[in-house]
């Protein structure tokens, strides 16, 4: 099954594991190396640096929110010329770029490209992935992303400054956004870059589950991990396209004129009137055909990776294991058809805004079924309260507010009040950061004595969550609040108006809230770094949990498995009364006590697992 | 340690809800009552959901509060017992597939009619907007003519405002899709009848922008190469702010403006005092103010 890969591996490194080793792995992740977990490695690496620079940038937008005009302190000195002032330039750049590098640096690859290059073939029993070469290329295109975006800073006028959204016309003619000339062009670059690694990723990713299960580890056998991350593949891969092709399409715009998005006649900056034929309104639905999808590629791994801790730090199978499949596949299938929900005030036909409008509003169904499954999860469970656990729980409890407050803006006529306001910005800061990032964060802890053999610090990882909790809700929940008081997103100095005048200082508490959040991520990284050398040393299976990744030695050496292991079960029998022990890792052939259990009484997949073998 | 971790995640909904109650005392909410009709039903329809949201909100962190504490019970020294060895229950997950759909769907088909009444053309008042035209602000038009009272193009940053001007006998002419020579035009302050249905084209200039009244509850976005026509209500006659809700460059936040609603008489005395303004030659002017002297 998995053979090509094999030799392929062998062939191309001549290393081999040695367990007394634990930094073997960190030692590959500055080589061009094809092995899946020094992939992953180096994702989650990347991504964590990326997630300081998004961090430092929403940060800026914060101060200027809260201290309008005032000289920046620490980054101020970085446009000295303007005295450490942020311009109305710079603060449209700000958050272009905070949204830029969060969603296509940070949220996206460590889903898919961290966590999924790790754990994708020591889930489902495989020695490495499918196509390990295109896998490294995968990563290494993330840096031309990197590259292109750094380039784009230090383009006149500081950056693109025309939103993560790049709505043309203002993105098509260089004359709309002063400044962000070269700068835009660059952005579209990078972003077609970051698609060609997404894009990679995800055939890999598909094949390998398709094709390199381990004996015995069928479909509904995989953990939550493995289908989340199945789903997203086959979301980025028909999605994904779609925006290439419109980034083409607003690149040749832009350097050949050739009018898909520029209507005739405007007359922009005092320039000669555009030629035109085109319609803005086709990027919008170009360009949200895949970004709305790709806020569940942003979240479904993550919801997969907490079904997982969830069951194994409380000790007790996954509530409903079957639909959380299927509600996942559902949220898949009914995100290609939402995306018009971003467009309910665009002025496109109002009968589309009622389709689109129900299919919004019932995308909601299988969310609730997930939560509910999870709070079953815990239900009668022995939770253990951990780092993991406690990220786990953040997950769920900030996924609730994030996906209720999505209904009021699913609801096409409060919608018209609430679009780009600050409720909107509240409502996916809860579902990107509250519930994608906690659950990153919770999946840190619990994999990294996998990664590189030893713990992450507990007490250290408890305060940055708690640190981070607060700070998150201290920051995000007061956006419900602006948005109901009709502050619009992405004003440099809302208080101009003075209906929004009092509300500086609800802003003023949310950007302390917002630094105690960012500084509080020094400790994440710390424990991170720090673990490595001095992490408490964790053996196979640190937590008991019943995963294939927990067979293969930490950190597994190349080919992950001494022997390829044979699934007898599905990953959550915890508890079994069956069993002394609470856990039944999937390789643990059946053994039946004595005396012999009846038949009839004997757990449906237990007597077929045995009946196979025979 | 692990009950302060209960009441943790117990504490925190509570203090948001709580936060939520005391926001209009702050003024973190709503600007004003809504100050339209059709505002007033999505105000309601926001309260509604708010409502349902926050029954849920509360059950459902309840219900999380409530198996973090159970849960921790059972890790207790004293408590030996395993937990539920339990893959979930078919009955629940049809009770909790079943009533959020219906409640879903109930919020889905119970809007559709603000939907419609806001953006649907042919539901438009139309009626009462020929009613203000023709009897109110004597209009002379035919029925084709457009029921639009002014025609609003944004630009960065500012919105320039077209309203048609009035024949030579002092009647109204009907608001003509190309700029005329009558026309009447203004920056940033659009003047509108009170109390009755009216209605305006949207258009851009340039890039796209989004035509705001938080007031009333209107938003529409102005899409460059279409026109779109908005209709609303204002309740009371005073001045609203108007501001753009769509990114369209830098100085996005500065296109700040104002929708003032009047009496028809002041409308209509508003138009005149624009005309006399933009046809002022100084000539007319001049021979009036010699023919007083004498």
């Amino acid at each position: 099954m998995s053979a090509p890969s094999t030799t392929g591996h062998e062939a191309g490194h001549g290393h081999h594991h040695n367990p007394e080793d634990r930094l073997a792995l960190l030692k590959q992740i500055w080589m061009f190396s094809t092995d899946h977990k020094v992939i992953g490695i180096q994702f989650l690496c990347t991504t964590l640096l990326m997630l300081m620079v998004g961090g430092a940038l929403a940060l800026g937008v914060r101060w200027q929110l809260a201290f309008p005009w005032e000289n920046m302190p620490i980054f101020g000195n970085l446009f000295a010329g303007e005295g450490g002032q942020i311009s109305p330039e710079y603060y449209t750049m700000l958050f272009t770029m905070h949204a830029s590098v969060m969603i296509f640096l940070v949220i996206i690859p460590v889903l898919a490209g961290a966590f999924g290059n790790f754990l994708i073939p020591l889930m489902i029993g495989a020695d490495d992935m499918a196509f390990p070469i295109l896998n490294a290329l995968s990563y290494w295109f993330i840096w031309p992303t990197i590259i292109c975006f750094g380039i784009s800073f230090t383009c006149a006028g500081g950056g693109p400054g025309n939103g993560w959204t790049s709505y043309p016309v203002l993105s098509a003619l260089p004359q709309a956004a002063p400044g962000s000339e070269e700068a835009q062009f660059w952005w579209l670059i990078a972003v077609t870059f970051a698609g060609v690694s997404s894009m990679m990723g995800s055939i890999n990713y598909m094949t390998t589950i398709i094709n390199m299960r381990a004996p015995g580890m069928t479909l509904f056998r995989m953990p939550l991990t493995i289908w989340g991350m199945f789903i997203t593949a086959i979301l980025q891969a028909f999605a994904l396209p779609v925006l290439t092709a419109a980034g083409f399409m607003l690149v040749s715009d832009r350097m050949l004129g050739t009018c898909f998005f520029i209507p005739s006649g405007l007359v922009v900056n005092n320039a000669d009137p555009t030629v035109g034929g085109g319609q803005p309104l086709l990027w919008q639905h170009l360009f949200w055909f895949y970004s709305h999808p790709a806020v569940y590629i942003m979240l479904l791994p993550a919801m997969g990776m907490v079904s997982d801790m969830l069951s194994a730090t409380c000790r007790k199978p996954i509530f409903g294991y079957k639909p959380m499949v299927y509600s996942l596949a559902a949220i898949a299938g009914l995100g290609f058809i939402v995306w018009g929900h971003h467009m309910f005030t665009s002025g496109m036909n109002p009968a589309l805004g009622m389709t689109f409008m129900i299919s919004t509003v019932m995308i909601a169904l299988p969310s609730a079924v997930k939560v509910f499954n999870w709070i079953g999860t815990i239900w009668g469970g022995r939770p253990e309260f951990n780092t993991v656990f406690l990220n786990c729980v953040a997950f769920i409890s900030m996924f609730i507010v994030g996906g209720l407050s999505g209904i009021f803006m699913a609801a096409v006529p409060v919608d018209i009040y609430i679009h780009d306001t600050y409720f909107i910005v509240a409502h996916f800061h809860y579902v990107l950061f509250g519930a994608t990032l906690f659950g990153v964060f919770g999946g840190i802890h619990y994999w990294y004595p996998k990664m590189f053999g030893r713990r992450m610090s507990e007490g250290w990882g408890k305060l940055h969550f708690t640190l981070t909790f607060i700070g998150f809700n201290g920051t995000f929940f007061p956006m419900h609040l602006l948005g109901v008081a009709g502050m619009p997103r992405r004003y440099a100095d809302p208080y101009l108006h003075p209906y929004l005048e009092h509300l500086l200082p609800l802003n003023q508490f949310m950007t302390i809230c917002a630094c105690l959040m960012g500084c509080a991520q020094f400790i994440l990284i710390a424990n991170f770094v720090l673990s490595w050398f001095y992490g408490e040393k964790a053996g196979k299976n640190p937590w008991l949990a019943n995963g294939l990744e927990w067979v293969a030695p930490s950190p597994p050496g190349h080919g992950n498995f001494e022997v390829v292991p044979t699934v007898y079960r599905g990953p959550y029998e915890y508890s079994s009364p069956d069993r002394d022990e609470d856990y039944w890792p999937q390789t643990e052939p059946p053994v039946r006590k004595s005396p012999a259990p009846q038949p009839a009484t004997e757990p449906a997949e237990a007597s077929h697992d045995a009946s196979a073998q025979s | 340690m692990k009950w302060f971790w209960c009441l943790f995640f117990a504490f925190w909904p509570i203090l948001a809800i709580a936060v939520c109650a005391v926001a209009p005392a702050y003024g973190w909410w709503f600007p004003s009552a809504a100050a339209s009709p059709l505002g007033q039903r999505i105000d309601d329809l926001f309260y509604m959901i708010l409502i349902i949201t926050t029954i849920t909100f509360v059950g459902t962190q309840a219900g999380l509060a409530y198996v973090l504490f159970t849960g921790a019970r059972r890790t207790d020294p004293d408590v030996d017992q395993k937990a539920w060895f339990s893959h979930g229950s078919h009955q629940l997950e049809v009770i909790w597939s079943v009533v959020p759909a219906f409640v879903l769907l109930f919020i889905a088909l119970y809007q559709l009619d603000v939907w419609a009444d806001y953006r649907v053309k042919d539901m438009f008042p139309r009626e009462k907007m020929s009613q203000l035209l023709e009897d109110k602000l004597h209009q002379k038009r035919t029925k084709h003519d457009s029921l639009a009272l002014a025609e609003v193009t944004a630009r960065q940053f500012e919105w320039r405002i077209r309203y048609p001007g009035f024949d030579e006998d002092g009647n109204l002419l009907p608001l003509m899709p190309d700029p005329q020579p009558t026309d009447l035009y203004t920056v940033n302050d659009l003047h509108l009848p009170v109390r009755v249905p009216v209605m305006i084209n949207l258009k851009s200039q340039d890039v796209q922008h989004s035509f705001f009244l938080p007031e009333l509850r209107v938003k529409q976005d102005a899409v460059p190469g279409l026109v779109i026509p908005v209709w609303f209500e204002a309740k009371s006659q005073q001045s609203y702010a108007l501001l753009c809700a769509e990114l369209c460059g830098w100085g996005h936040y500065k296109m700040k403006a104002q929708f003032v609603a009047e009496s028809d008489e002041a409308f209509l005395e508003y138009l005149r005092e624009l005309q006399r303004q933009q046809f002022f030659d100084g000539v007319a002017e001049a021979a009036e103010s010699a023919e007083d002297d004498e």
